[in-house]
């Protein structure tokens, strides 16, 4: 065997947990997709849209994007630094101990343990555990860092870097709370303050897990998958730099108008301007790797999962910085067309991207084919017919909320009630279900592909 | 290349990278008065209102409603005055939401009797059929737990005494419980027999209601 003592089976866990949060989060999705155009699925408290959506991006931002990041990072580490993982029982630990947060996580949330702070909602015995959580995951990467056999390295280790330094600032920082009893706490930060520093941590917390980490995965994955080298290797570097300093500063577009003061709203946008070409940089690099190759589209299936992620990766950091501008931030922001914005991230990249990537790395760690490349392209039309109906009805939906708000009579008196924006997006909601349902049935063909090649019995002995 | 072959010093400069746009646009502000000003029309949360809104957090109800009117003119129309900064002064967590399934509720208090928001809570359907917010009528068969009110508020640091906070329960139990209380027979039809002569979460929740906003209400009507 090649693979001299790398820990694989920490890889594999994560892995599969991954694709159990996965599941998980996506049926949370379809409940409060049909809550909203049929509040009665609302049962229970436990099961009520307040609380189920917060369930909902937890059990995907931390259960399926964290638990994918760790799967991925663990396999990278030790690939780009030709070193075995320092502290393998550390990470089957970091593994268990995971799975048992999310869990807890998920329960919390449903009896309404939930500080409200956006993508910080856990309680504060949670965040300590979320921290512990980080520190055994950051000691292997500075140590297999620090032991590396491999002297340069390669760029996806520089966006791995970033992510455990930032993610362990952000979540500190943000979650800083005087607890009132084991499930209760009040942020120490009041008002304008609070707002302030719940964005910036919101919008870097989906940076530095929904973009650096699937960066680095992109610029791991691709290259491997299709056999050839990244483009420009300056170029990675000009944008690695640049969108880490630019990042930080962009919270704000988040608070638009809002009472927060308007020099640190004014400065947000010309950041999140700025960030369109650290983030085209990227989508440069990789549309240029396969320059001269592109008949790989039709030949290879990990290369149309890449080349769509970051195609969406693009249109994303785009449409982000264009809806960030005062001007069309006041008719979007609050309406479901943000909600399509941050789907079309999340289902159309980060998804595509963290599938492609398994789809590599499971086969090799385990010494198995892919079971089946017909059903992985299956899964590939489903999960991008699926996403495009979603966000598109939801852009469509959003501009028409947005321009019914605004609409006025001739006399200057408003032109709609509150409810009559609402209801007209019903039919919006029940085409937004259905793109759901058929982005689901996607992930389980591919959550049934994987469980097939692993269960399959191992392909001749590698040489 | 240098810095690619030397993971502690990369990881240094990225903290250092990180933490400029970090300290300009967040930490700086954190200092500066005018982020956070704090004026005297508008006051702290009454040990019930705040209860109230502990209740507000935990059913998630900022995943569909905001608190901030923008300085727009449709929004004003609509909503009311503006939102400033020195409402906030009182609020740890900010509940500013980012999604408007259901509208603002930063002008929300007076706007409706109480009567009006014990039958929207309990069926939100009944009073507008097509709405899709959840029904809430389970919050009335809830006993307000009021165990941990002064310790709330003194974390908060309203600086109520111990006395206070027993009075203001109290006082608000009497009002709501009062046979001349102007909304009763909803309280009443809402309410399980045996807490009517109780505080129920539902008290708690909408006494919240009717605290947002009331401060800058009582501003302009003194002017």
């Amino acid at each position: 065997m090649k693979d001299n003592g790398y820990e694989y089976s920490v890889v594999r866990g994560f892995a599969f947990s991954a694709l159990f949060w996965l599941v998980v989060g996506l049926i949370v999705g379809l409940w409060i997709a049909f809550e909203m155009f049929n509040p009665a699925l609302n049962i229970t408290p436990w099961l009520s849209f307040g609380r189920l959506r917060v369930v909902h991006t937890n059990g995907l931002g931390l259960g399926f994007g964290l638990a994918g990041i760790f799967a991925t990072s663990y396999y990278m580490l030790q690939r780009l630094t030709r070193t075995p993982l320092p502290f393998p029982k550390l990470a089957k630990v970091h593994l268990w101990l995971f799975n048992a947060a999310i869990a807890l996580a998920a329960i919390s949330l449903m009896a309404g343990m939930n500080t409200t702070k956006e993508y910080a909602e856990l309680e504060w015995p949670l965040d300590i555990g979320v921290v512990i959580l980080w520190v055994m995951f950051a000691v292997n990467v500075f140590a297999i860092l620090i032991k590396r056999r491999e002297k340069q390295m390669y760029i996806s280790l520089w966006y791995l870097i970033a992510m455990t330094v930032t993610i362990a600032v952000l979540y500190i920082v943000n979650n800083l709370e005087v607890p009132v009893t084991l499930f209760k706490s009040y942020s120490i930060y009041a008002g304008a303050n609070d707002a302030n520093v719940e964005w910036w941590y919101a919008h870097n917390i989906v940076g530095f897990i929904f973009t650096v980490p699937v960066l680095a995965m992109f610029y791991y994955f691709l290259p491997k998958a299709t056999g050839l080298p990244i483009y420009s290797h300056r170029l990675s570097i000009v944008s690695f730099w640049s969108l880490i300093f630019a990042y930080l500063w962009t919270g704000a577009h988040h608070l638009m108008l809002t009472p927060l003061p308007e020099w640190i709203q004014t400065v947000a946008i010309a950041f999140s301007i700025f960030l369109i070409a650290p983030s085209w940089g990227s989508v440069m690099n990789g549309y240029y790797t396969l320059q001269g190759n592109w008949e790989q589209m039709r030949s290879n299936y990990l290369a149309k999962f890449f080349i769509l992620g970051i195609t969406f990766y693009g249109l994303q950091t785009l449409q982000g910085p264009l809806q960030g501008l005062r001007t069309l931030n006041a008719f979007f922001h609050y309406t479901d067309w943000v909600v399509g914005h941050v789907h079309m991230g999340t289902m159309g990249w980060v998804t595509m991207i963290i599938s492609a990537s398994f789809y590599y790395m499971i086969p090799k760690i385990t010494g198995r084919e892919i079971y089946s490349i017909r059903l992985a392209n299956v899964h590939f039309w489903f999960i991008l017919a699926g996403q495009l109906v979603w966000t598109i009805t939801m852009w469509i939906g959003g501009i028409q909320q947005g321009a019914m708000w605004k609409a006025t009579n001739p006399d200057g008196s408003l032109m709609y009630s509150f409810l009559d924006g609402l209801t007209s997006l019903y039919p919006y909601y029940r085409i937004r279900f259905a793109g759901g349902v058929v982005y689901f049935i996607g992930i389980l063909i591919f959550g049934w592909n994987l469980i097939q090649t692993v269960r399959q019995r191992p392909a001749t002995a590698e040489a | 290349m240098g810095i690619n072959s030397k993971p502690v010093v990369f990881a240094v400069l990225s903290a250092v990278v990180i933490l400029i746009g970090t300290v300009v646009t967040v930490f700086v502000p954190l200092l500066m008065p005018s982020t956070q000003p704090v004026s005297s029309y508008v006051k702290p949360y009454t040990a019930v209102e705040l209860e109230g809104r502990d209740i507000y957090i935990r059913e998630g109800c900022n995943n569909c409603h905001t608190q901030t009117v923008r300085p727009l003119r449709t929004e004003v129309l609509r909503y009311g005055e503006y939102s400033k900064a020195e409402e906030f002064a009182y609020d740890r967590p900010f509940l500013w939401g980012s999604r408007r399934t259901g509208p603002d509720l930063n002008r929300l208090g007076g706007k409706y009797p109480d009567s009006w928001h014990y039958k929207h809570m309990q069926s939100p359907q009944s009073m507008f059929e097509l709405s899709n917010m959840p029904p809430y009528g389970w919050l009335a068969a809830n006993r307000l737990d009021t165990s941990n009110s002064f310790r709330k508020t003194s974390i908060q640091g309203f600086g109520y005494t111990e006395q206070q906070v027993k009075q203001q329960i109290a006082d608000y139990q009497a009002r709501v419980t009062a046979s001349n209380y102007d909304s009763k027979t909803t309280r009443d039809l809402v309410t399980p027999t045996n807490l009517r002569g109780e505080l129920t979460e539902m008290d708690a929740i909408i006494a919240y209601m009717q605290k947002l906003g009331r401060d800058v209400k009582s501003l302009e009507a003194g002017r």
